[in-house]
C-alpha cells in the first residue's frame, strides 16, 4: 500500500509541471491517433469492398472506355453471377471546391449487386422509373441540404454541358464502413446524350462490375475474362474490387507514408518533453534517492520508483488522449463532410496509442533511472537540490 | 538597466540535457513545419516552371486538364489560322496539336501501377518547349513506334529506360531516349510522334493545342477571339497559368494539412519550453532576488527570461531548419489529384520558408517563456531572497 502512494505523491509533488506534462502527452497521443485515423480513412474504400465482386477496366488505363458489347460476353464466363457497368462522370456542382464522385450506372443490375446501399422500395422504384433520376448517399445529401425531389445541376468536365438530375432517393450504408458520399444516375441517359453529341463515343462504359458465384473463384474468373479480350482493340484488366480500390490508394502512397512518418515525429517530440520532465525531477530528488539507498533499498528498487512514476504519468495522459480522440474524430468528420466519407477510430489505433504512451514513459525514465542507479550515496547526500 | 546577454546565454548552457531536450522538441516541430512547406513550394515551382509565359494552351471549355479535353481537327484548323501565332524560322506557324492520354505503368521499386502522361508531339512542340533537351539516347523518328521518356519516368517506371520497350495501345514502343526538362512537369511524361499516337489510341481529335504568341501582350485579344468564336467550344490560357492551376489543389492540401499538424505539434513543444523555463525560474529564485536587490527593474527580469526562452526557440529553429534543408536532396513522385497523373517534384527551400520557420520557432519560445518570465518578474525581493 505504501509503494503506490509514494509514487503518486512523488508524481504530483510539482503539480504545475506534472499537469503541463500530462497536457503535452494528451495533445501528442490525440494527434497521433487522428493522423493514424486519416491514414485508415484512405484505405477505407478498399476495406469496405466485397470479395465477391470483380472490376474489369481497360488494360491501358482508366481513361480508356470499354465497349458495352463486352457485357453479354462476360456474363457467359463460368462462375459469373451477374454483370453491371459504371462510368465516371466528373461533374462539378456549382464550384470546383465541391468535389464528390458521380457515377453513371446501369441501375437495375448495379443496385442488386450492392446490397450495402440501403434504399427504401418506394425511392428505388422512383429512381428506376425516372430517366433523369439520381440517388445520393446520406452524408452527401446532408452536406448540401438536398431533399428528395430537388434538382441537382452538374457542369460536365468530360461530357460538356450542364446536366440536371432529379433527386429520387437518398441511400444509407448498411455498415459503418459503407461510402455514403457518392451520387449515382442512369448510364442510359449519359449514353443517349453522348450518342447525339459524339456518335463514335456511344455504347461505351468505364468499368464493368462482375458479381461472382463463389468468391474463391476470383482468380480463375479474372483470368478467363482477360484472356477472352486479349489482342482485341480494347484489352481488359480484371481484378478484385479491393485490388482496384487499392490501386488508387497506391497512387498517393507517398503522401500516406509522409503522414505516417509525421505521426511518429509527434511521439518523438513528446518523448523529449517527458524525458526533460523526468530528468529535472530526478535531479532535484538526488538526496532523497541517496537516502533510500542508504537505508538499504536496492538500486533496482529506486529505478523501479522512477519507472513507475514516468510510465504512470505517460499512461494517464495516454488514456485521456484516447478518450479525446473519438469526439475530435467525430467533429472532424462533420467538418470535412464528404472528403473523408469514412472516418472512425479503429481498435488498432487505440492499441497503438496505448503502446506509444507506454513507450514514452519507459524511454523518458531510462536515462534518469540509470544515472540514479549509478549514483554514489555519498554524492547524492551531499547534493543540494 | 538591462541584464547582460552573456548571463542569459550561460543560463541556457548550464543545464545541457534539459536545453538539448527542450530545443530538440522544438527542432522536430520546425522540421515538420519546414519540410511540409518545402514540399508545397516544390510542387508549385515545378508546375509554374513547366509553362512559358508567351505560350498559350487551348483546351475544350470546362475541361480543366488536357486529359479531359478534346479538340477536333476542324476546330484545330480554325485556331491555327489565327493571325497572332508566331512564325518559326522555317516559315511554319509555331503551333503544336497534341494528343495527351494516360497509361498505367508499374513503378520500378514497388511494382505498383500509376498513371503516366503520354504526349504526342511534333517538331514544333519541341521548339515551343526550349527547356527540354535529350540527356541520353536520341530523338524518336517521326512515323515510327519510338518514344522518349522524361527523366523522372525513365528512372521510376518499369520499361521506361533507354533500350527498353513499353506495351500500350496493342503495340510495343521502344524507348530511344531520355529527356531532361529542367525539373518541370514534362519530366514526368512520355513523348512520341503525335500522328502515331492518334492512330494507336484511335483518336480522331487532339487533346490540346499549344501555340506561341507573336506578341505576348496580345494574349487578352487572342483569348477573347477564341472564346467568342461560335464555331469553337474552346478556352485559352497562358501556359504558365494553366500549369500553375494544376498545382493548386495538391499544394493547398499539403500546406493546410502540414500547417495544422505543425500547430498541434507545437503545443507539445511549447509545453516543453514552459516546463523548462518554470524550472529555470524556480532554481534561480535567490538569484532573481539578488538581481532585483541590486537595482535591476522588473522589466529587466522579464526580458532576461523571455530572451532565454527565445534563445531556446532559436536553437530549435536553426537545428530543425538545418535538418529540413537536407531534404532538398530528395525527390518525391506522387499522383496529382487534379490531373490524375504521376508528377515528380522535390523539396524546395525558399527564403520565405526560412523566415516563416524561424518566426514559428521564436513564437514557440515566446509563448512557452512568457508565463514563467512573468512569474519571475512578479517575485517580491524579500520572498525571493528568503528562499535561498
Amino acid at each position: 500500500m505504501f509503494l503506490p502512494l509514494l509514487v503518486v505523491k512523488n508524481a504530483f509533488r510539482h503539480k504545475l509541471r506534472t499537469v503541463l506534462t500530462l497536457a503535452g502527452i494528451v495533445v501528442a497521443i490525440t494527434a497521433f491517433g487522428l493522423l493514424r485515423t486519416i491514414v485508415d480513412a484512405w484505405y477505407a474504400g478498399a476495406n469496405a469492398s466485397s470479395s465477391a465482386r470483380l472490376v474489369t477496366r481497360s488494360s491501358v488505363s482508366l481513361v480508356f472506355p470499354l465497349p458495352l458489347t463486352y457485357a453479354p460476353k462476360i456474363r457467359q464466363v463460368e462462375g459469373v453471377r451477374s454483370v453491371s457497368w459504371a462510368s465516371w462522370f466528373g461533374g462539378v456542382y456549382v464550384s470546383e471546391r465541391n468535389f464528390f464522385p458521380q457515377f453513371a450506372i446501369d441501375a437495375p443490375t448495379y443496385l442488386d449487386m450492392y446490397p450495402e446501399f440501403v434504399l427504401s422500395p418506394a425511392e428505388r422504384k422512383a429512381f428506376l422509373t425516372d430517366r433523369k433520376g439520381a440517388v445520393v448517399g446520406r452524408k452527401l445529401a446532408e452536406q448540401y441540404g438536398w431533399k428528395v425531389g430537388d434538382q441537382i445541376p452538374l457542369r460536365g468536365t468530360i461530357y460538356t454541358g450542364t446536366w440536371t438530375f432529379n433527386l429520387r432517393g437518398i441511400y444509407d450504408g448498411a455498415e459503418k464502413g459503407t461510402d455514403q458520399s457518392t451520387m449515382y444516375f442512369h448510364w442510359d441517359l449519359l449514353n443517349e446524350t453522348v450518342k447525339k453529341l459524339y456518335p463514335r463515343r456511344g455504347d461505351q462504359t468505364g468499368v464493368f462490375v462482375v458479381q461472382l458465384r463463389d468468391p474463391a473463384q476470383a482468380a480463375e474468373v479474372s483470368a478467363a475474362i482477360d484472356s477472352m479480350f486479349r489482342n482485341s482493340l480494347a484489352e481488359t484488366l480484371t481484378e478484385t474490387e479491393k485490388a482496384f480500390q487499392l490501386s488508387f490508394v497506391a497512387m498517393t502512397e507517398t503522401i500516406l507514408l509522409a503522414i505516417q512518418a509525421v505521426s511518429f515525429v509527434v511521439i518523438l517530440i513528446i518523448m523529449a518533453v517527458m524525458a526533460n520532465t523526468m530528468a529535472m525531477t530526478v535531479r532535484e530528488r538526488g538526496s532523497e534517492y541517496a537516502t533510500l539507498k542508504a537505508l538499504g533499498f536496492s538500486d533496482g528498487f529506486v529505478g523501479g520508483l522512477i519507472f513507475a512514476e514516468s510510465i504512470g504519468i505517460a499512461l494517464l495522459g495516454g488514456l485521456a488522449g484516447i478518450a479525446l480522440t473519438v469526439p475530435i474524430a467525430n467533429a472532424f468528420r462533420e467538418q470535412m463532410g464528404t472528403l473523408f466519407p469514412i472516418f472512425f477510430v479503429s481498435d488498432e489505433t487505440m492499441l497503438m496509442q496505448t503502446g506509444a504512451a507506454a513507450l514514452v514513459g519507459v524511454v523518458a525514465a531510462a536515462f534518469p533511472a540509470w544515472r540514479t542507479a549509478r549514483l554514489r550515496i555519498i554524492d547524492g547526500l551531499r547534493a543540494v537540490a | 538597466m538591462t541584464i547582460p546577454f552573456s548571463y542569459i546565454l550561460r543560463n541556457v548552457a548550464s543545464r545541457r540535457l534539459t536545453t538539448a531536450l527542450t530545443a530538440g522538441g522544438m527542432a522536430l516541430v520546425v522540421y515538420v513545419f519546414a519540410t511540409v512547406l518545402m514540399l508545397a513550394a516544390g510542387l508549385e515551382q515545378t508546375l509554374v516552371a513547366t509553362g512559358q509565359d508567351d505560350n498559350v494552351v487551348v483546351i475544350r471549355r470546362a475541361a480543366q486538364t488536357e486529359i479531359q479535353s478534346g479538340v477536333d481537327r476542324r476546330q484545330a484548323g480554325i485556331v491555327e489560322s489565327l493571325a497572332d501565332i508566331a512564325v518559326g524560322g522555317d516559315g511554319q506557324k509555331l503551333i503544336s496539336k497534341e494528343p495527351v492520354v494516360l497509361i498505367n505503368l508499374p513503378k520500378r521499386n514497388s511494382n505498383k501501377p500509376s498513371n503516366v502522361v503520354i504526349r504526342g508531339v511534333t517538331p514544333t512542340g519541341l521548339v515551343l518547349r526550349p527547356q527540354v533537351r535529350l540527356v541520353d539516347g536520341r530523338m524518336f523518328r517521326p512515323g515510327t513506334a519510338e518514344v522518349i521518356a522524361g527523366r523522372a519516368i525513365a528512372s521510376g517506371f518499369q520499361g521506361a529506360g533507354v533500350g527498353e520497350t513499353l506495351r500500350f495501345a496493342s503495340r510495343d514502343w521502344t524507348v530511344v531516349g531520355v529527356f531532361d526538362a529542367g525539373r518541370t512537369g514534362f519530366d514526368s511524361e512520355i513523348w512520341g510522334d503525335a500522328e502515331q499516337m492518334l492512330q494507336a489510341f484511335r483518336r480522331l481529335g487532339f487533346s490540346a493545342l499549344i501555340f506561341r504568341l507573336a506578341d505576348t501582350g496580345r494574349f487578352d485579344a487572342v483569348k477573347s477571339e477564341i472564346e467568342s468564336d461560335p464555331r469553337l467550344t474552346l478556352e485559352a490560357k497562358r501556359e504558365t497559368r494553366f500549369y500553375a492551376d494544376q498545382s493548386e489543389l495538391l499544394s493547398k492540401f499539403i500546406s493546410y494539412l502540414g500547417t495544422t499538424i505543425s500547430v498541434i505539434f507545437s503545443i507539445g513543444a511549447v509545453i516543453g519550453a514552459m516546463i523548462t523555463m518554470y524550472a529555470s525560474v524556480a532554481s534561480r529564485t535567490a538569484e532573481i532576488g539578488t538581481l532585483r536587490a541590486l537595482g535591476f527593474p522588473r522589466t529587466a527580469i522579464l526580458t532576461a527570461f523571455l530572451v532565454e526562452a527565445l534563445v531556446l526557440g532559436l536553437i530549435g529553429g536553426v537545428v530543425g531548419l538545418l535538418a529540413a534543408s537536407f531534404m532538398q536532396a530528395i525527390s518525391i513522385s506522387t499522383t496529382n489529384f487534379q490531373t490524375f497523373a504521376e508528377l515528380a517534384f522535390s523539396f524546395t527551400l525558399t527564403p520565405r520558408i526560412v523566415a516563416a520557420s524561424l518566426a514559428f520557432a521564436l513564437a514557440m519560445g515566446f509563448v512557452g517563456g512568457f508565463l514563467p518570465a512573468a512569474r519571475a518578474a512578479r517575485m517580491k525581493i524579500v520572498d525571493a531572497l528568503r528562499a535561498a
